[in-house]
């Protein structure tokens, strides 16, 4: 069969090397789990966006997720879609990220992960990106459009920088898919919630808990559920079974109707449900 | 460089070369390495083929017949030109094929609802057809921009019972519609096959729907031997995704003698940023999930392509080409809006064929080539679709319908 694109050979870099799971897994040590919010680099501006991000620092998200626009973003949502695209109407340009991440570390402790579809960093050069990245202070990657299978130029990369690397592990997953995306990933693995893009939802699919127990039985250690979270009492549920909640669109709407006073009342607000 | 002693007709992927793979979330992975294995297993199964052939013979109309056409020939260097005429299939072009082969599939593996995405409107009608024609469900997207120049067909694929969904996110065209496709795919998976249109696409999508088209070559490779003794000295084809030039080159890869040209849209000029050419403009990057090449800004965010064939206007195109292109085995050339709107004319005027507007760019390629070969030259044309649906364009064009689509008095 010709499903298998590259030849995996695992890595499993030491989590004790990731500040990310080691974020995590403080974040588990004193209350029920961490924290991921996600918001896109350049909106409403880039003096803006890195504002927001530091808000949401400040009012308790404990692992930044940095959305970098792109102009075909398959796994995004309309409200997403509408930030990023704005982002890039307002001119964003690559070298704009590892200027926020930058400004965003200068200002807070907290690590800041890179969300990116594969092109951007292909064109830039995966090992450039890499180190300026590195050079800005920032954590890692998360990579949507690319998985274990596809990206042997990005772990070898990941490797010699010391990058974290997130991928994606998905209801529909097989166990052999699950234990590719635990042992290669490094920070943390995004726990798809449910078969679908990003985008808030009242109700969360009971996947979710099958998926992180699956990812247990294949290893996982640092697990954070994203796709469809809006609520303390959601990230609560969450907190229950995995490591950490992933909210993006939730906070991106907040921004876009409120402005940053607003992304960092709602962050707060949502903060609750890692206390209980 | 790759290795051209062997069999350049048995690639069958994820590679093609350097380019082709899967750069796709993990959400679609098992419905692609599900897709891949049926696909494998019905190739393997005779009474798919059975049922393929059967559904060409009597619902579509193969074999597609060959035209010569020697008084249109005398404007491209007295050369004989012959079209293959996919634009006589049933729903008007060369879609039905791939559409047909994979209907049958997503039957094989219980899906009952088919999306797709469509830029002119012609994969759009396909799919709904093959759904109307199995009993399936079926919701088409289309970009707004498209939807507007299209209208003809939107009203018959809400005619044939499919849902026409206007994509209005990113620049609301035949790429936004390929994401808002696959948004779909990835929340309906269980019960949803997406019937992808071209040979791009993530792995199998390229291999699987080139081995649907590549009936177009076939035959017309032995019929060629029929009406003339010989194998052409030239193929040429439109290329957007480039499923009916692969559809046509392929029987002919392993024919050194033959020249494979593909027409790319070239809009108001190559050189201006109002085009489709991907291969000739373009460079290497991920687009849809696939290696190729494809227009981009330096930061990799794809660029706007332009065309006045809105089945040409595409900026990213087949890894299976990006392949042929860098080992030399196809040439890939540009022809403007202006060159394919002659060239249509031209066919209209000469041989009462109405082609299609994005096969208009082949014959205006035809034409060039022509002259450039000589009158001891035969090329053979793959006639994608008819032009039916772009007479309302035309007719502004050439000034014979006022704004309002009207005939002037």
């Amino acid at each position: 069969m010709s499903d298998t694109i590259h030849d995996v050979t695992a890595a499993t870099p030491s989590a004790a090397e990731s500040p990310v799971a080691r974020t995590i897994a403080a974040a588990n040590a004193g209350r029920a789990g961490a924290f991921v919010g996600y918001l896109p680099v350049g909106f409403p501006s880039l003096d803006a966006s890195v504002d927001a991000a530091v808000a949401l620092v400040e009012n308790g998200v404990d692992v930044l997720e940095l959305g970098l626009p792109y102009s075909d973003p398959v796994m995004d949502g309309p409200v997403i879609q509408a930030a990023t695209l704005a982002s890039l109407q307002g001119g964003f340009r690559l070298a704009d990220a590892f200027t926020a991440v930058e400004r965003i570390r200068s200002r807070v402790d907290a690590p800041v992960l890179l969300m990116t579809y594969w092109n951007p960093v292909l064109q830039y050069g995966v090992d450039r990106f890499a180190d300026d990245l590195a050079s800005a202070g920032g954590a890692g990657l998360i990579t949507p459009d690319l998985t274990v299978d596809s990206g042997a130029d990005w772990l070898a990369t990941s490797d010699r920088t010391g990058l974290d690397r997130v991928f994606l592990a998905a209801p529909t997953s097989t166990d052999e898919r699950l234990r590719l995306a635990v042992e290669n990933s490094r920070g943390f693995v995004y726990t798809v919630s449910t078969m679908g893009i990003t985008g808030a939802r009242a109700d969360l699919d009971a996947a979710a808990r099958t998926l992180v127990a699956r990812l247990r039985e294949q290893g996982g250690e640092s697990l954070a559920v994203g796709i469809g979270i809006s609520t303390a009492d959601q990230i609560a549920e969450i907190l229950g079974y995995a490591d950490g909640a992933i909210v993006g669109s939730a906070l991106v709407k907040a921004l876009a109707d409120g402005g940053v006073a607003a992304v960092g009342r709602l962050a707060a607000e949502l903060a609750e449900g890692t206390h209980r | 460089m790759t290795d051209i002693s062997h069999s350049l007709r048995e690639e069958a992927g994820p590679f093609f070369g350097e380019f082709g793979g899967r750069f796709m979330p993990e959400s679609l992975v098992a419905a692609l390495d599900e897709l891949a294995e049926a696909y494998q297993l019905a190739k393997l199964d005779p009474a798919f083929h059975e049922e393929l052939a059967a559904l060409g013979r009597t619902y579509t109309g193969r074999p597609s017949i060959l035209t010569e056409v020697p008084r249109f020939a005398r404007h491209a260097g007295g050369a004989r030109v012959i079209l293959k005429r996919e634009d006589l299939n049933h729903t008007g072009s060369h879609k039905i094929n791939n559409v047909l082969g994979q209907a049958l599939i997503a039957r094989r593996i219980g899906k009952s609802r088919l999306i797709a995405e469509t830029g002119a409107g012609q994969h759009g009608v396909a799919t709904a057809t093959a759904a109307a024609l199995f009993g399936m469900e079926c919701v088409v997207y289309m970009g707004e921009v498209d939807t507007e120049r299209q209208a003809l067909n939107v009203a018959r694929m809400r005619l044939l019972g499919a849902e026409v969904i206007p994509v209005k996110s990113g620049t609301r065209t035949l790429k936004d519609a390929l994401n808002e496709a696959f948004r779909d795919w990835v929340a309906n998976v269980e019960n949803t096959h997406y019937l992808l249109g071209t040979v791009a696409g993530p792995h199998p999508f390229p291999v699987m729907v080139r081995d649907f088209v590549k009936i177009i070559g076939e035959e017309a490779r032995q019929q060629m031997l029929d009406l003339t003794g010989a194998l052409p000295d030239a193929v040429t084809a439109c290329v957007g995704g480039g499923s009916n030039a692969i559809g046509i080159f392929h029987a002919f890869l392993d024919d050194t003698s033959v020249g494979l040209y593909g027409y790319e849209a070239a809009g108001l000029g190559a050189d201006t940023d109002k085009h489709a050419a991907t291969i000739t403009k373009g460079r290497p990057g991920v687009l849809h999930g696939s290696r190729s090449y494809m227009l981009q800004d330096a930061d990799g965010q794809t660029l706007d392509s332009h065309s006045i064939s809105a089945g040409l206007d595409y900026p990213g195109v087949g890894p299976e080409h990006a392949w042929l292109a860098s080992i030399g085995r196809a040439n890939y050339r540009p022809i403007t809006d202006e060159q394919a709107m002659q060239a249509f004319r031209l066919l209209c005027g000469t041989e009462g064929i109405i082609p299609a507007i994005e096969s208009a760019h082949a014959l205006a390629g035809t034409i060039e080539l022509g002259r450039e070969l000589g009158p001891d030259a035969t090329i053979l044309v793959s006639l994608s679709g008819r032009g039916d649906k772009d007479v309302e364009t035309a007719g502004r064009y050439f000034d014979v319908l006022d704004e309002q689509g009207n005939a002037k008095i």
